[in-house]
């Protein structure tokens, strides 16, 4: 990170009327701030590649073509549970135990991507695999196996209400946090944990639905 | 996640502004993921009706539930004093938009299946409430941690 990158620092405490963002908070001993790199919330330039898998998936929708909604809802519950199970078992041990300056640098490039592709990966999924269920038949209350169905939407039920109500007023609060002229780290370090905590327990309901669709799959 | 306390520089913790004015406000998240769960769970409810007849009771009980809660928050949220109010409108606005996008696709979805009338009014009135709940859930989140002269 380059000295011209760096626009902001994380303190612990409310600056004082008129103090520098650049000064110390008291009692830092010697500990500098860690700066904050410049950053997007909403990294404008992905849009377009949001856009272009909305469009996709509408298309899919519309023609009801079985390889396209395959791709959807199988592409995108796979790169879904593979992100939620990485960072909530992997990144997320690694996050914590890397240094302050580390972590805010990580966060400021990582969390707005995610904002941009879980929700895109998740309209993919449900959107697509609904409709997949609808097209073969799975979704009719007659199929023999038409609990195993209702429970995999339990499930999903259960990590949409997780993701929405926790993981992603988290990954937003955070990146707003990082924006103020003088973050704070703590609450930054502890919206940090929702996230990872909640990814991690939604990657984990995914196996249940990865085991409950493979199952669906060999019958 | 393993702890990195041992690396945070001291005056880490203590609680700011913010942190001091989060006991006057109201509890909006638990009302709105309260009200999210209803809508989630009406709509598992009918979607494992599907191909038979559906009985739309709980269903259109829960939907019920979640407007009256959607509503009791939007009033506990109008009546806070002192609160980041245009970051909240100005997050409202964008999450809005987001949702109304997603939602827009699950309605078209239905639509597209020619689902029966009062299965879709039904559904529709669920995305509503849900395109109306999510992004007041996001930018509340993100408003009760910013300064109140946050712009």
């Amino acid at each position: 990170m380059t000295d011209t990158a760096v626009e902001h620092v994380v303190h612990g405490e409310a600056p004082p009327a008129g103090e520098p963002a650049s000064t110390p908070p008291p009692g830092a001993g010697g500990h500098g701030p860690p700066p904050v790199p410049n950053f997007n919330i909403v990294p404008v330039r992905a849009l377009p590649i949001v856009a272009v898998v909305l469009i996709g998936l509408v298309v899919a929708i519309s023609t009801n073509n079985l390889w396209a909604l395959t791709f959807f809802h199988v592409a995108g519950g796979g790169l879904w549970t593979s992100l939620d199970l990485f960072l909530g078992l992997v990144l997320g041990p690694i996050m914590g135990s890397m240094t302050i300056p580390a972590r805010v640098e990580f966060t400021t490039k990582f969390m707005p991507k995610m904002l941009l592709i879980m929700p895109t990966l998740v309209a993919m999924t449900l959107g697509a695999g609904f409709q997949l269920a609808r097209h073969v038949g799975n979704l009719e209350a007659t199929y023999p196996h038409h609990g195993w169905i209702v429970a995999s939407m339990v499930i999903v039920g259960v990590m949409s209400v997780i993701a929405l109500g926790l993981l992603e007023p988290a990954n937003l609060a955070v990146l707003f946090e990082l924006k103020k002229p003088r973050p704070n780290g703590e609450r930054i370090g502890r919206l940090m944990k929702v996230f990872i905590y909640t990814a991690g327990i939604t990657g984990l309901m995914q196996i249940a639905t990865i085991l409950i669709m493979t199952f669906l799959a060999s019958r | 996640m393993t702890t990195a306390t041992d690396t945070l520089p001291p005056g880490f913790g203590e609680p700011d502004a913010e942190d001091l004015r989060q006991a006057d406000l109201p509890p909006v998240m638990p009302v709105a993921i309260v009200t999210l769960a209803l809508i989630v769970s009406g709509g598992i409810v009918v979607a494992a009706q599907y191909g038979r007849i559906a009985h739309l009771t709980i269903p259109t009980v829960l939907l019920g539930l979640a407007a009256v809660l959607l509503l009791v928050n939007a009033v506990l949220i109008a009546r806070i004093k002192a609160f980041a109010w245009p970051v909240f409108f100005r997050v409202l606005g964008w999450a809005m938009l987001a949702y109304a996008v997603i939602a827009g696709i699950l309605e078209y979805v239905f639509v597209y299946d020619h689902t029966p009338a009062r299965l879709l009014a039904l559904f529709t009135a669920m995305l509503v409430l849900f395109a109306t709940d999510v992004p007041l859930m996001l930018s509340y989140s993100v408003a009760r941690w910013q300064p109140l002269d946050a712009t």
